[in-house]
């Protein structure tokens, strides 16, 4: 397969601590790529030596792009924003992408389609002082994907956003993706990574300590948990061939012992007459997935 | 266009396009305007009331009576101090000028005593002590049997006209040093200026951009050289179009200023027919002097001038910009750190000073050899014919360092810009300049 960014152990090291350590992964094109770890895991300077801000101590960091600016390739969005505020919205987005290469004619047409997207063409004479919050976070936005980037790093992209701003974003990265970019996306809401990640890696102390596609280690870190609904309420005491794991009124959850099949459960809850309503494999959430591999990490 | 000059024409652009820089750049001639007319004002008005002084004279020289004008009145009067100043405090009166005995022609200190509640401002002391330096004068020339041409012939006006000795140095008058100094002066001041306005505009400009944080995405399209320089070109720029401005507006503003208050051509040509034929020469001299500014090499002058201008505006903008780069979160952190160029510079104008007193020192030459000083120095030499090979010495050595500075400038920006939270200490900035990228 041809990826559009392969990392090749990269390594940097700042006075007192190493930054990045040996990290290696590859971006697929036409892919929505998590970047996750906690605070300080080194994720910022993972993303500054990707953009070009810093260079690797060691290491390769490869484009497999022909173009001889790498920094047109790329549109970055950083998690702390930041505009010119005395400028104006449109003036400043045309800065921005004459920066990234494009001509001035091309960057004018391009901040036009994107203001019309948003349907905030009224804004180009708008200085950015004048906008909430909110609003800006849509400038920011167009910044970094107007001169047609074929990686955009989005740092937590919808802190700030109101739900429907939030879903016109969502959107917007979807249609990106569609389009043949691939987008990194560094956050530490789980959720999002479970509803847009198709790949992600983990980082924690500079290390990379988990990575691949997000369905592969959600399966491979399952616990063999399932989740049954029943009509009427459960009255089941504790027994050789079911364990239970959690117990409400019409719901349980049941772990599977070494060796036992689900249709083992299922059949001895259908022994016991109570109609069921559900049976569900209860797959592990980012959120945990994230807590118990970096807690882990940190304990050894 | 490349990056660099995108840059520059933002820097360039935002700032000429600004409401601030649009106000700033015209009201600072009207300004001028403004302080002229008052000033000019506030000397030609002559307040309305006369002052009514009188003279008590004891001094037994007969002396007259000074001249009338529109401010003071003067009345020779014989009676006493007492009831002169009982008129006085009724009012019909202002002053009282007492003259007591003088004893003699060999008197060489001789008091006399203003009375009056009023102050005894500068016009009238001046007016005064002329008018009674005049008036003894003349009277011991008379004690003392003297002719007025004669006491004319006994004084000698003396002049010491510089000659070169080898035939290379241009011949000089002793005119010369004086509009040198001058001359010298003002251009060490005005670079001193411009270095100060415009490197501080560099400084705040890197400042915002760090604060903003949009440096972090600014710097992913561009160098942080590229960045730096682009800021530091585009301000000059920006000054330099402020300077050529203000070239043109304050002469005009000057000429429209002159004719409101009403000063044409004719009143100063009157002015000059009016100087007394004893003080021709004080015409003459003017012509004199410029007679001797046209001699001067202006072309050497003026690019001696530029070519410092822009190794200085370089060096001192590039360390402006790495502190601005180098300081935290709040722009109020800046003013330890600006000693940094303030102390070199003001450092630099005492040199300046003393060159100017001694052109020939040594503290001279080092100061138009070294590059944080030449800058301010070298221009305020010029105009006293610096040797070809010292002046070459000196660019050389001011670019050669320019280059330097902004290379270790480069170093410390492209680190401090993404540094956020506190200020850097100096011995961060130090390790700064080494750290790879």
């Amino acid at each position: 397969m041809n990826y559009l960014l392969e990392l090749d152990n990269v390594f940097k090291e700042y006075s007192n601590l190493i930054a990045v350590n040996q990290i290696s992964f590859k971006v697929p094109p036409s892919c929505i790529f998590g970047l996750l770890g906690p605070n300080g895991a080194g994720k910022t300077s993972l993303i500054r030596i990707i953009t070009g801000i810093t260079r690797p101590d060691r290491g390769v960091v490869k484009f497999n792009v022909n173009s001889n600016n790498n920094s047109s390739l790329i549109g970055y969005m950083p998690e702390e924003r930041g505009l010119y505020k005395k400028m104006n919205v449109g003036e400043q987005l045309v800065y921005l992408c004459r920066l990234k290469g494009l001509s001035r004619d091309q960057a004018h047409q391009s901040v036009q389609k994107w203001l019309d997207k948003f349907e905030i063409q009224s804004w180009w004479n708008k200085k950015v002082e004048e906008l909430s919050k909110g609003m800006s976070q849509k400038v920011q936005f167009i910044a970094t994907v107007a001169h047609n980037p074929k990686l955009i790093i989005l740092d937590e992209p919808f802190s700030g956003l109101d739900p429907i701003n939030t879903n016109l974003i969502k959107d917007v990265i979807h249609e990106l993706k569609n389009s043949g970019a691939s987008i990194l996306f560094s956050t530490h809401r789980m959720e999002q990574v479970e509803e847009m990640c198709e790949e992600i890696v983990l980082i924690n102390k500079g290390k990379n300590v988990l990575s691949g596609p997000v369905k592969e280690i959600r399966q491979s870190h399952r616990e063999n948990l399932f989740k049954i609904e029943t009509q009427n309420p459960i009255d089941i005491q504790e027994n050789p061939e079911i364990q239970i794991i959690e117990q409400h009124e019409n719901f349980i959850t049941v772990r599977l012992r070494e060796g036992q099949s689900s249709n083992e459960i299922l059949n001895y809850l259908i022994m016991m007459g109570n109609p069921i309503l559900a049976f569900n494999e209860v797959l592990p959430t980012f959120n945990d997935i994230f807590i118990k591999t970096v807690n882990s990490e940190s304990h050894e | 266009m490349n990056k660099l000059g995108i840059v520059i024409s933002k820097e360039y652009l935002t700032r000429v396009k600004n409401k601030k820089f649009i106000i700033t750049t015209l009201l600072t001639p009207l300004g001028f305007l403004v302080f002229f007319i008052v000033i000019f004002l506030l000397m030609s008005n002559e307040s309305d009331k006369q002052y009514s002084v009188y003279i008590s004279d004891q001094s037994n020289t007969n002396i007259n009576m000074p001249d009338d004008s529109k401010r003071f009145k003067f009345i020779k009067s014989t009676e006493s101090l007492d009831s002169l100043k009982s008129k006085c405090k009724k009012g019909d009166a202002d002053a009282i000028l007492v003259l007591p005995n003088f004893r003699g022609p060999e008197v060489k200190n001789y008091t006399a005593y203003y009375h009056s509640d009023k102050t005894l401002d500068i016009e009238m002391e001046a007016k005064l002590s002329k008018y009674l330096e005049t008036s003894l004068r003349q009277y011991k020339m008379q004690i003392l049997s003297l002719d007025k041409d004669q006491i004319e012939k006994v004084d000698t006006k003396i002049s010491i006209d510089p000659e070169p000795i080898s035939d290379t140095s241009s011949n000089r008058t002793e005119y010369t040093s004086k509009i040198a100094t001058l001359l010298g002066g003002a251009m060490g001041y005005i670079i001193v200026f411009i270095i100060f306005l415009y490197g501080a505009g560099v400084m705040r400009s890197v400042t915002e951009e760090k604060i903003n944080r949009i440096v972090e995405v600014v710097i992913s399209s561009v160098s942080s050289t590229e960045l730096m320089l682009g800021k530091i070109i585009g301000v000059g720029l920006v000054g330099l179009t402020q300077i050529l401005i203000w070239m043109v507006l304050i002469p005009v503003v000057y000429m429209i200023g002159i004719s409101i208050v009403g000063i044409n051509q004719n009143d100063l040509q009157n002015i000059s027919a009016n100087i007394p034929a004893d003080q021709l020469s004080k015409a003459e001299e003017i012509q004199f002097v410029i007679q001797e500014m046209m001699n001067l090499n202006w072309y050497k002058i003026l690019t001696v001038f530029i070519i410092y201008f822009l190794g200085g505006y370089f060096i001192y903008a590039a360390m402006f910009a790495a502190i601005g780069a180098a300081i935290g979160d709040d722009i109020n952190d800046s003013q330890s750190l600006t000693m940094f160029v303030s102390i070199p510079i003001l450092l630099g104008m005492y040199a300046m000073f003393s060159c100017i007193r001694e052109p020939d020192s040594g503290l001279a030459f080092f100061g138009s050899i070294f590059p944080l000083w030449s800058p301010i120095v070298m221009p305020a030499m010029i105009p006293f014919d610096v040797p070809w090979w010292h002046l070459g010495l000196s660019i050389i050595i001011l670019f050669a360092f320019a280059y330097f500075v902004i290379f270790i400038a480069g170093r410390i920006f492209r680190t401090g810009i993404l540094m956020y939270g506190k200020k850097a200490t100096a011995k961060e900035l130090f390790k700064w300049m080494f750290s790879k990228q």
